[in-house]
C-alpha cells in the first residue's frame, strides 16, 4: 500500500475535523476532509499519481510538496495545470487525472472577484513595505516593520501565515494539541496572532507576486510595482490586482535540492520538504515503508514527522560521513554545543525508533515499474561515488531525498538584485547589514540570502522589515519638507530589540557557515545518474540529451542549452533542474550559469492577464 | 597574439545571420573565425520564434529576400551534419485572418501573389477548417502555405557545428574591440579581448549590437534595437496547427512609432507550448518585463483563439530586434572601409532572412553573380549611414532576457 491519512485516533495533535465532503474523482464519489488539499484527498484514497507526463506517459504525483515543481498537475473542474499540493478542495469539486497536456473545459462558471484595489490603510500616505512571504523571515519583518509604525502588506502563497517552518494543520482540522507537531509553538503563535491584530499590517493570504516591474507612479524614483493574484491556487478568474511599493522585503524562502539518480521520478519518490508538508500539514504519511536520504539536520525532523503520522522509517540515510560533519561542526564549536541537544534529542528519538542511521550512503537508485518497489542504497567514497560491493537493496514504498535546499530567487532576479553565493555555494541574494540588496529599497530575509535555517531567518526578517520602515519613515520626512538634515532612522540609537536581532543574524551566520562545512554536497552524486536519468523531471529531458548537445552543438550559456534541449522550459521553469543542469555542464567545460530569471513568477491565466483594469 | 589565428574572414556576432553567413562562406571554401562576446545564439536568436514568413511583407526588396530566403532554407538544413540537422523544421503555413473589413487583406494578399507569393484567401468556414478553435469573429482568411517555422537556437548551434566540421572556428565569449587596418586602410585583423585575429574581412553581424560594433570597427551604420516580447503558454495537445496572424500584422513591422505596439502572431511549438508574440516597442535596450505588454498580447491572443483565456501563461521572453531606420536589412561591404562588411538589420525576420542573407554574402564576397539584388541591402544608403537619431534613454542594458 501507498499513501494514507493518519487517523484521528491517537494522532497526538488530537485533529477534531469537520464533517467529511464529497468530491468526485474521476467519475467517482469521495470523501475528503474540509481544508484538505487536492493532493491529500488523493492520496488519502491510496493514490500516489494522477497525472502522466506529455512525452513518455510516465506517471507522476506529489514530488516538492510545496508548489515549487509542478509535478502534481491535475484537472479541477475541468481547469487542467492546477497544483494539487497547492489547491485546497472546496465540495463538488470534480477532480480528474491529467493525461499529458490537455485543454481546458471549464465546467464551472467562474465566481471569483476581479478588480478591486487594495487597500493598506495608509498606502496612500507614507508608503507601504510590501512583505513576500510570510515564514519565519516574513513574518518578523511584518512585525517589525509595523511596530516601527509603517504600513505593512503582508503577501504569502499560503492560507496561513508560518510558511514551511511553522507548517500547521488547516484550520478546519480543529487540533486540540497543535503544538505536539510543532517547534517553538509557543513563540510562533504569539508572532501569528500580533501580525492578526496588528492595525498596521494587512496579511493577504493566497495570494502570489507573479511579476515586478518599475513602479509608474513617479517613474524613475526607484519605486516597485508587485504584481498579485489572490485567490484558489492556479484557479482562473483569481484577482490580479498591483501594488506599489517603495520598500518591499523579500523573504520567499527555499525549496529542496534533490539530485538526480535513477528512478527519481517515479511516484514514490518525494523531496524530504514534501513528506514534511504532508504529514505535519496534512497527516498524510507518504507510505508505510520509507527510506530518507540525503544530507542535513532538516532529515531529522523529517523522520519525526513520518513517525507522527504512523509510518515505518526503515533507515535515515546520510550522504556526508561521520568525520566531515563532525570535523564541520567543530569549525565552529560554540555555535555546534548549542545544536548539540537537538541533536541528542533527535537520535534518541531514532534509537527509541529502532530506526538505523547510516552515514555516508545515499539511495543511488529507485525500482519499480510505476511505483516506487525498492531502493538501492551504497556506501559513499569522498566524492560521494558509490563505493562497489557495498549496494544494498531495500523493500520500501516511499523515499524521501533532500540535499539542502534552493532559495526561491525570481522576485529578486526580477527587482534587479545582485545575486551571489550562500555558504553552502547555492546562489543567494547579496545583502548589506541592514538586510538590504543591491536595489535601493529592497530588502531580502531568510534562506534568500544564504540557507541558515529559521532562526536567523527570522532574525535577518527582523532586521529587514526595521530597515524598511526606516527607509519609508526618512523618505517620508523628506516629503513633509523637513530639510534640516537628520540622522536617518535606522542611523539613530538602535533599541535593544534591535541589537539582539542584529547579534542573532550574525550568530546564525555562523551557523550557517558551520552547517555549509558539516554536510557539504560533494561532486560526485553524478556518478549516480547515466545518460537516460531524466534530469528536468517537467520536459523529460534525459542526461544524454544534455551532454549530446554540449558536445554536439558546443551549447554555451544557459539560455541556448534550454533552447536546444528543453532542459528547464517546462512549468516549473528550472526550479528543479537548473542547477543540476549546470552543475553538469561544468564538467564538461561549458559556460553554463544555472537560471534563476523567471520574469512571469507564478503560471497567470491568460484571461486573468487580458482583464487586468489598472491603468498603465 | 598568442590566441591569434588567419582566417578570410571573421565574423562578429554568433547569431543566426552570423552563423548563417559563416556556414554559407565556409561552405563555398572560405575560412571563417566566429566570435562572441556571449554564447552562441544567445542574443536576438534565443529571444524570437522562429519564423520564416513571405506572409507577413508587402511586395518589395525585402520581401523579394524573404522568398529566396525561404527557397534557400532547406537546401542550407540539407548541408548540416546529421547530428545537429533536426532544427524542429516546419513547414507549417500561415493563416493571416480579418475580424473586421476584409478588403483591405484582400488586396494586400493580391499584391502579394503579383510579386510571387502563395497567397489563398479562403472564406471564414474554410478558415476553421484548418484552425478549428479560431474566433468565430473571422470575416476573412489568407493562407500562406509557404510560411514556415524553426527553432532559431537549434539552427543557429547546427550551422556553428557545421563550421566547425567545415574547419572553421567557433570561439564563445570572446569581445570584438576594433579592427585593424593596414596603412592603406584595408581591414587586417579584428582586435579583441583575447588577443588580434588576423584576417582579410571582418563581417559585421551583431545584430542589435551592430551599429555599436560599427562604430568601434570605423565605419558607423545606423542600427536600433526594437523591443519585442512573446508570451509562451503551458504546454498544449495539438490546436493551433498553423501560424496565425491577426491581419494587423502587417502594419506594425514597417511602423516607426516608439510606442507599444502588438499584433497578433499565434503559433504552436513542437514543444506544446503555444508561442504568443509579439509586441514592439522603441524603448532602447531596456529589458525590464513591462505588464502593460503581455496584457495587450494576452488580449489580443484571446480575440483570435478564445480558448486560451483558461490557459496559463508560464513564461515571457524578450529580446531586440535590430532596424536600420527604413526597415531594411544592411547586407554587403562597407564602402568606407575595405574589408570590413556589415550582415544586420533584418528587424524581427532575421530568422527567416539568415539562409539568403549567408548566401548574398558570399556571392558578393566571392564575386559571384548575387541570387538576389543586393541594391536595397547595400550600406551606402542615407538612412543607414546618416548620424543617429536621438535613442530612448534605457534603463538598463543588457543582452536580452530570458
Amino acid at each position: 500500500m501507498s499513501p494514507f491519512l493518519r487517523s484521528p485516533e491517537g494522532d497526538p495533535a488530537q485533529p477534531h475535523p469537520e464533517d467529511a465532503v464529497r468530491i468526485v474523482v474521476d467519475g467517482e464519489p469521495v470523501d475528503a476532509l474540509p481544508g484538505q488539499t487536492v493532493a491529500a484527498a488523493l492520496m488519502a484514497t491510496g493514490r500516489d499519481s494522477w497525472r502522466t507526463t506529455r512525452t513518455t506517459g510516465r506517471p507522476r504525483g506529489v514530488f516538492c510538496g510545496i508548489g515549487a515543481c509542478f509535478d502534481c498537475l491535475v484537472v479541477v473542474n475541468g481547469i487542467p495545470d492546477v497544483r494539487a499540493c497547492q489547491r485546497t478542495i472546496t465540495p463538488a469539486d470534480a477532480i480528474t487525472t491529467q493525461p499529458g497536456a490537455i485543454l481546458p473545459h471549464p465546467t464551472l462558471a467562474s465566481e471569483q472577484p476581479r478588480g478591486g484595489t487594495l487597500t493598506p490603510s495608509d498606502a496612500s500616505g507614507g508608503g507601504v513595505v510590501v512583505v513576500v512571504g510570510a515564514g519565519p523571515a516574513g513574518m518578523s519583518a511584518a512585525r517589525a516593520a509595523a511596530d516601527a509604525g509603517v504600513e505593512v502588506l503582508l503577501v504569502d502563497s499560503g492560507t496561513q501565515v508560518g510558511g514551511q517552518f511553522h507548517r500547521q494543520l488547516p484550520q478546519e482540522f480543529h487540533a486540540a494539541r497543535p503544538e505536539r507537531l510543532q517547534h517553538n509553538w509557543t513563540t510562533f503563535t504569539r508572532q501569528r496572532d500580533r501580525i492578526a491584530t496588528h492595525n498596521r499590517i494587512t496579511h493577504l493570504a493566497e495570494t502570489s507576486v507573479w511579476a515586478i516591474e518599475p513602479g509608474t507612479a513617479r517613474e524613475g524614483d526607484g519605486t516597485l510595482r508587485l504584481w498579485l493574484q489572490t485567490g484558489a491556487a492556479d484557479a482562473p478568474g483569481r484577482r490580479v490586482q498591483a501594488v506599489e511599493a517603495e520598500a518591499v522585503v523579500l523573504a520567499a524562502g527555499a525549496y529542496d535540492r534533490v539530485l538526480p539518480f535513477p528512478g527519481w521520478d517515479l511516484p514514490g519518490v518525494y523531496s524530504a520538504g514534501a513528506a514534511q508538508a504532508l504529514a505535519k500539514g496534512q497527516r498524510i504519511g507518504i507510505g508505510n515503508r520509507v527510506v530518507i536520504a540525503g544530507t542535513g539536520p532538516f532529515l531529522l525532523p523529517v523522520a519525526e514527522s513520518l513517525l507522527s503520522v504512523g509510518a515505518e522509517v526503515v533507515g535515515l540515510l546520510e550522504a556526508n560521513r561521520l568525520p566531515t560533519i563532525l570535523k564541520g561542526w567543530l569549525t565552529d564549536p560554540l555555535v555546534a554545543l548549542s545544536k548539540l541537544r537537538e541533536a541528542f534529542a533527535y537520535a534518541a528519538l531514532l534509537g527509541r525508533r529502532g530506526i538505523p542511521l547510516h552515514h555516508g550512503r545515499a539511495v543511488i537508485a529507485a525500482h519499480g515499474q510505476d511505483r516506487v518497489e525498492a531502493v538501492t542504497t551504497a556506501k559513499l567514497d569522498r566524492t560521494w561515488r558509490a563505493i562497489p560491493g557495498t549496494e544494498q537493496q531495500l523493500e520500501v514504498d516511499a523515499v524521501c531525498v533532500g540535499f539542502g535546499f534552493t532559495a526561491q530567487l525570481e522576485l529578486a532576479v526580477a527587482a534587479g538584485c545582485n545575486l551571489g553565493a550562500g555558504p553552502d555555494g547555492g546562489p543567494a541574494v547579496v545583502v548589506d547589514a541592514n538586510q538590504q540588496t543591491s536595489i535601493p529599497g529592497v530588502f531580502a530575509a531568510g534562506e534568500l540570502t544564504g540557507i541558515g535555517g529559521a532562526d536567523l531567518a527570522a532574525a535577518e526578517g527582523q532586521v529587514a522589515g526595521a530597515s524598511a520602515a526606516a527607509l519609508l519613515m526618512t523618505s517620508r520626512q523628506a516629503v513633509a519638507g523637513d530639510g534640516r538634515s537628520r540622522p536617518a532612522a535606522a542611523e539613530r540609537t538602535e533599541s535593544k530589540a534591535a541589537v539582539a536581532a542584529r547579534r542573532k543574524v550574525a550568530k546564525g551566520k555562523r551557523f550557517a557557515v558551520a552547517l555549509a562545512k558539516a554536510y557539504p554536497v560533494q561532486s560526485d552524486w553524478q556518478s549516480w545518474s547515466d545518460e537516460s536519468t531524466v534530469v528536468c523531471r517537467c520536459e523529460e529531458v534525459r542526461r544524454g540529451e544534455i551532454e549530446d548537445a554540449l558536445d554536439q552543438r558546443d551549447v554555451n550559456g544557459m539560455r541556448s542549452l534550454k533552447l536546444t534541449t528543453r532542459v528547464g522550459l517546462g512549468l516549473c521553469q528550472g526550479r528543479v533542474c537548473s542547477r543540476t543542469a549546470a552543475d553538469l555542464a561544468a564538467t564538461r567545460q561549458a559556460v553554463v550559469r544555472a537560471d534563476y530569471s523567471r520574469p512571469v513568477a507564478q503560471p497567470v491565466r491568460l484571461r486573468d492577464l487580458a482583464d487586468i483594469q489598472e491603468e498603465m | 597574439m598568442s590566441l591569434s589565428i588567419d582566417a578570410d574572414v571573421v565574423v562578429v556576432g554568433a547569431g543566426i545571420v552570423g552563423a548563417a553567413c559563416a556556414e554559407a562562406l565556409s561552405a563555398a571554401g572560405v575560412r571563417v573565425v566566429v566570435v562572441d562576446r556571449g554564447a552562441p545564439a544567445g542574443g536576438t536568436t534565443a529571444a524570437g520564434e522562429g519564423n520564416i514568413l513571405v506572409s507577413d511583407k508587402e511586395p518589395g526588396p525585402e520581401l523579394d529576400l524573404a522568398i529566396a530566403s525561404r527557397r534557400e532554407w532547406p537546401a542550407v538544413l540539407a548541408r548540416l551534419p546529421e547530428t545537429v540537422a533536426d532544427v524542429e523544421w516546419e513547414s507549417k503555413g500561415g493563416l493571416v485572418v480579418a475580424t473586421t473589413d476584409p478588403q483591405p487583406l484582400e488586396d494586400f494578399a493580391a499584391a502579394q501573389r503579383e510579386a510571387g507569393v502563395d497567397a489563398q484567401v479562403i472564406t471564414p468556414a474554410d478558415a476553421f477548417e484548418l484552425e478549428p478553435l479560431l474566433t468565430r469573429a473571422v470575416t476573412a482568411g489568407v493562407y500562406y502555405p509557404e510560411d514556415a517555422q524553426l527553432q532559431p537556437v537549434l539552427a543557429a548551434t547546427a550551422l556553428l557545428a557545421a563550421v566547425r566540421a567545415g574547419g572553421g572556428e567557433v570561439r564563445a565569449g570572446v569581445t570584438a574591440l576594433s579592427v585593424r587596418r593596414s596603412a592603406a586602410g584595408r581591414v587586417i585583423g579584428l582586435e579583441t579581448n583575447a588577443g588580434v585575429i588576423r584576417c582579410s574581412a571582418v563581417l559585421n553581424a551583431c545584430g542589435p549590437w551592430a551599429g555599436s560594433f560599427s562604430k568601434s570597427a570605423g565605419g558607423p551604420i545606423q542600427v536600433l534595437p526594437r523591443r519585442g516580447m512573446i508570451l509562451v503558454t503551458a504546454p498544449l495537445p495539438e490546436c493551433v496547427r498553423h501560424k496565425v496572424y491577426d491581419a494587423d500584422y502587417v502594419g506594425a513591422v514597417g511602423s516607426g512609432e516608439a510606442d507599444l505596439q502588438t499584433s497578433t502572431v499565434v503559433e504552436s511549438t513542437r514543444g506544446g507550448t503555444v508561442l504568443i508574440g509579439s509586441s514592439r516597442e522603441r524603448i532602447g535596450f531596456d529589458d525590464t518585463i513591462r505588464v502593460r505588454v503581455l496584457r495587450e498580447l494576452a488580449r489580443k491572443a484571446i480575440g483570435l483563439f478564445p480558448f486560451l483565456g483558461d490557459v496559463p501563461v508560464m513564461r515571457a521572453y524578450g529580446g531586440f530586434r535590430p532596424y536600420a531606420p527604413d526597415h531594411l536589412p544592411v547586407i554587403g561591404p562597407d564602402p568606407r572601409i575595405e574589408g570590413l562588411w556589415h550582415a544586420t538589420g533584418h528587424e524581427g525576420a532575421g530568422i527567416g532572412l539568415a539562409a539568403s542573407t549567408g548566401r548574398l554574402i558570399t556571392e558578393l564576397f566571392l564575386g559571384l553573380h548575387p541570387h538576389v539584388d543586393p541594391k536595397p541591402f547595400r550600406v551606402d544608403r542615407p538612412a543607414v549611414l546618416s548620424p543617429a537619431p536621438a535613442e530612448p534613454v534605457a534603463a538598463r542594458t543588457s543582452g536580452g532576457t530570458s
